[in-house]
């Protein structure tokens, strides 16, 4: 077969970082070739050089046998190549068939009803199932990325390049998406996908470029090789999916919670008659459908939203209704779950981040006034300890820095203020295989200094990894607390739909 | 240690500093009045020379451009301190009508015999309250209540002007003139024998141009270096975040609206008890908005507004001797309102710079692999060595072209 893509020896460089150092990726036509690494390995950029958004310092780049200078999208679309962008680029009062003809309208008077013919027919040629005339706000996210690729292809672009597709989409999404792609190839497409998400390469790609760091490490077969190896081949080194932990040494209670109510944003009860306490050196995992009171509960907990009835308990102060700089000053920690609205100051540099909740206090703000070099000093420090890669140190605006490393530099905040009570609420949302073990390890190791931790996430993989104990909640109730190595995935699924053991 | 920094920093395109972007926005205003001088007929360079010298040529226009500067370096200031916290300011003529008037109102009924010094400290602390509690109100109304700033600002404004109207008539009005408040005696005013020396005996220039320099430097230092701008900074980019890091939100807003009312405040003390020695009915003063100008055009930092005050100065009061060679002084406001249109517009200015830095580091890399045929990087030498490897291809470049 004969290669449709050929990038060769391409280098990109940005302020402090060397983005693609000597990269070098071959596609085969009529194939799914995946692009690994992990977040801030160089995928984006790589791809965002092929589709003209960026330059590259050196290398060439080849489209069916022929080099080309790719100096803009419309250069790309006019070689084929088509993107189908992680955040979605679509008018949200237009109509599909608007959307898609946006930019190639054609003569001053457009003709949409040619257009929204052409739109059905390959809607019904690739199975996307889209309608020309629905209105973008009124459909689904996994739709709204379905017309995106039905622009890709109006366009005639024969190359698609998908960039880290399923992190919007529910998992039936991800199963049509999946099948999607693969009546694409069954038509005579190349995809090209970019994820750090290995099941999905392992289901739908079939060869894959692995790069980490900006380098090239390998090209594989996907069917002949393991999930573990292409782990290995991101990170760097064997991953370990499970974590591992020794059996828990219990200390006091740190966290108590008695009969606790909140109320949602709606104005009813989120949070109804709640329960529950945490012991240092346990990590109690709250397990649930997203939407079930979890974010009230932890709200209700650091003071960002108002307890109705019912107590908070922290190492014996009873801080239900503290305000939060007094709850943080008692010993709580706490990873938000939305860590760009909530975690950090995006337009701030890390030194500003790193101690925005300690700033007033004599060591960073003696009388009132910085303390610059403390401050710069504490930053650094989080930064090699926790590993916070950025291009410009502690000045790295917190907003330049990759998911995974934005993590890590709330982490390492909230870890360095050595709090009692620890939150972590999703702590690896949409983070690769090598910083969510380094998160887990972090929760883990707060755990066996003797310091309790509440975790909540929405993947039961990590509820039941980290876990100690798991407590279910549904619809802002407490279905029951169970010891991880009394249960299973399966009882604890059933509880999380309401069901309780005894009513089985 | 120091060499291995310079090869070690990332090599990258010029950004546009926000000093260029202005002196470009600056530069296209005053060009854009060449052409409106020229279509009326006269003579852009005489036009622009009378401006200047109109403002700047002797110590009494100094001195009057001073004084006109006052108030809009103090309500560029307020209007820079409230966008750095996240808030638009847009009351700052209520502010200033409240901080005016209360003073004007001290002014004519303290009592005679007050020592001056103490005179002038309980005037300026009275400008400072009285701004103060403007901007506090919306500070209160947006923590409370989420009401918008701009809107009760704004509202705020007509609340002020109206204030005044009575109070102009009711408490000290000139009767010769009813609509006038009666001047307010020299000595109770701001104008001091300092400036009458330096720029002559009818100077407007006063105490409160010293006391804009000091705001300037105690705005600067309470955002930069200080833990409640760490706080009120932390607010204004991201307020969500800052509650969760358990900064009080509200109490911030309210901080900020009442320091950046209470510069307004200040504003209006200047103006109608230093620039000016009386208050005229029905009057809304326009240093309020043209302090959202000063700030734009001073990237919205102290000492950007300081600078942009000055300017702005130095165009209205020139502006005046502009008619003497047949220019309508409304073109000095044409000028004034096209450079305010250019500074809003920065981003226009930001992009064009960058870019054009962009390209010239971008030939500047492609010499350099030229001359060192691609086998080394450009932060792998030394900056003197890299300068002489892109002048060698460069040459090399000039050779190739004439071959072909």
């Amino acid at each position: 077969m004969s290669h449709v893509i050929e990038m060769i020896g391409i280098r990109k460089e940005f302020p402090g970082i060397v983005a693609n150092d000597n990269i070098t990726l071959q596609v085969e036509e009529g194939e799914i070739h995946a692009i690994l690494g992990e977040n801030g390995a160089g995928k984006s950029t790589l791809m965002s050089i092929l589709f003209g958004l960026y330059h590259a310092d050196r290398g060439v780049i080849k489209v069916r046998g022929k080099e080309v200078d790719i100096k803009s999208p419309n250069d790309a679309f006019d070689l084929g190549i088509g993107m189908v962008h992680q955040h979605f680029q679509l008018v949200h009062n237009f109509t599909v068939a608007e959307n898609i003809i946006l930019g190639k309208e054609g003569s001053f008077v457009y003709d949409i009803k040619t257009a929204s013919r052409k739109i059905k027919e390959i809607s019904e040629k690739y199975g996307l199932a889209i309608e020309p005339d629905m209105v973008i706000e009124d459909i689904t996210v996994g739709m709204q990325q379905r017309v995106e690729i039905l622009k890709m292809l109006y366009r005639d672009a024969d190359i698609l390049i998908f960039d880290e597709p399923t992190g919007v989409l529910t998992p039936q999404e991800i199963e049509e998406l999946m099948q999607i792609m693969k009546n694409l190839i069954k038509e005579g497409k190349s995809i090209i996908l970019i994820t750090h998400k290995l099941d999905e390469i392992k289901q739908v790609a079939d060869r894959c470029t692995v790069i980490r760091r900006g380098k090239y490490i390998g090209v594989v077969d996907v069917k002949t090789t393991s999930v573990d190896e292409m782990a290995a081949m991101m990170v760097g080194r064997p991953v370990s999916f499970k974590v591992e932990k020794k059996p828990p040494v219990l200390k006091d209670t740190v966290l108590e919670i008695s009969h606790l109510s909140v109320k949602n944003a709606k104005g009813v009860l989120g949070v109804k008659d709640f329960s529950l306490s945490v012991r240092g050196g346990e990590i109690v995992g709250v397990a649930g459908v997203d939407g079930n009171g979890q974010s009230e509960l932890i709200e209700a907990i650091t003071g960002l939203r108002k307890i109705e009835s019912g107590s908070v308990i922290l190492c014996g102060n009873d801080i239900t209704h503290m305000s939060i700089q007094q709850r943080n000053e008692l010993g709580l920690g706490h990873i938000p779950e939305d860590r760009q609205k909530r975690g950090l100051v995006l337009s701030a540099p890390l030194t500003t981040n790193m101690v925005i909740k300690e700033f007033y206090k004599p060591r960073f703000g003696k009388g009132g006034i910085l303390q610059t070099k403390e401050i710069e000093e504490y930053t650094e420090a989080i930064i090699n300890k926790f590993d916070v890669r950025s291009g410009e140190g502690k000045d790295s605006l917190a907003g330049k820095l990759s998911g995974g490393n934005q993590q890590k530099a709330i982490i390492g905040r909230e870890v360095t203020a050595e709090p009692e009570l620890l939150i972590a609420v999703q702590p690896t949302r949409g983070l690769d295989v090598g910083a969510i073990e380094f998160i887990h390890k972090q929760l883990v190791e707060q755990r066996d200094k003797g310091k309790a931790v509440l975790l909540v996430s929405f993947e039961l993989d990590e509820i039941f990894n980290l876990s100690d104990r798991i407590a279910v909640i549904n619809a802002g109730r407490l279905i029951d607390i169970v010891d991880t190595k009394d249960t299973d995935v399966n009882s604890v699924g059933l509880m999380m739909a309401g069901i309780k053991k005894e009513e089985k | 240690m120091n060499k291995g920094k310079v090869i070690n920093k990332p090599l990258e395109a010029r950004k546009a500093s926000p000093l260029l972007v202005s002196v470009s926005a600056v530069i296209l205003g005053m060009l854009a009045g060449c052409i409106l001088i020229l279509v009326i007929g006269k003579n852009p360079i005489t036009g622009y020379s009378k401006l200047f010298m109109g403002a700047l040529s002797n110590k009494r226009k100094i001195g009057a451009t001073i004084g006109l500067s006052t108030q809009l370096i103090f309500a560029g200031l307020s209007f820079s301190f409230a966008y750095k916290t996240g808030l638009f300011n847009i009351g700052g003529s209520g502010q200033m009508l409240v901080g005016g008037i209360t003073c004007s109102l001290l002014a004519h009924m303290l009592p005679a015999g007050i020592p001056r010094p103490i005179y002038l400290v309980i005037i300026i602390l009275a400008a400072i309250l009285a701004g103060g509690l403007w901007g506090f109100i919306s500070g209160f109304l947006k923590a409370k209540f989420n009401v918008h700033e701009v809107v009760s600002c704004i509202m705020l404004n007509w609340i002020a002007y109206w204030i005044c109207y009575d109070f102009i008539p009711r408490f000290i009005i000139d009767p010769s003139i009813a609509v006038k408040s009666a001047p307010i005696a020299n000595e109770r005013t701001l104008r001091s024998g300092i400036f009458t020396a330096l720029f002559g005996k009818t100077t407007t220039a006063n105490l409160g141009f010293l006391l804009a320099i000091a705001a300037v430097v105690l705005i600067w230092f309470i955002l930069n270096k200080t833990t409640l701008g760490f706080n009120l900074k932390a607010v204004g980019a991201n307020r969500y975040c800052a509650e969760y890091a358990g900064i009080k939100v509200t109490k911030s807003i309210i901080i900020s609206m009442a320091i950046s009312g209470a510069l307004c405040g200040l504003a209006g003390l200047s103006f109608y008890c230093g620039y000016s020695n009386i208050m005229e009915m029905g009057k809304m003063p326009s240093e309020g908005f043209d302090g959202i100008a000063v700030s734009l055009l001073g990237n919205a930092t102290p000492v950007g507004s300081l600078v942009a005050g000055l300017f702005f100065g130095v165009l209205k009061n020139g502006k005046l001797s502009l008619a003497a060679i047949g220019i309508p002084t409304e073109l000095a406001d044409t000028i004034i309102a096209i450079i305010i249109y250019f500074a809003a517009t920065n981003v226009l200015f930001r992009n064009f710079w960058d870019g054009l830095f962009k390209k010239s580091f971008e030939r500047q890399e492609e010499y350099f692999s030229l001359a060192v045929k691609g086998e080394k990087t450009m932060d792998q030498v030394t900056p003197e060595e890299r300068k002489a490897l892109i002048k060698q291809g460069k040459e090399l470049a000039k050779a190739k072209k004439e071959v072909k």
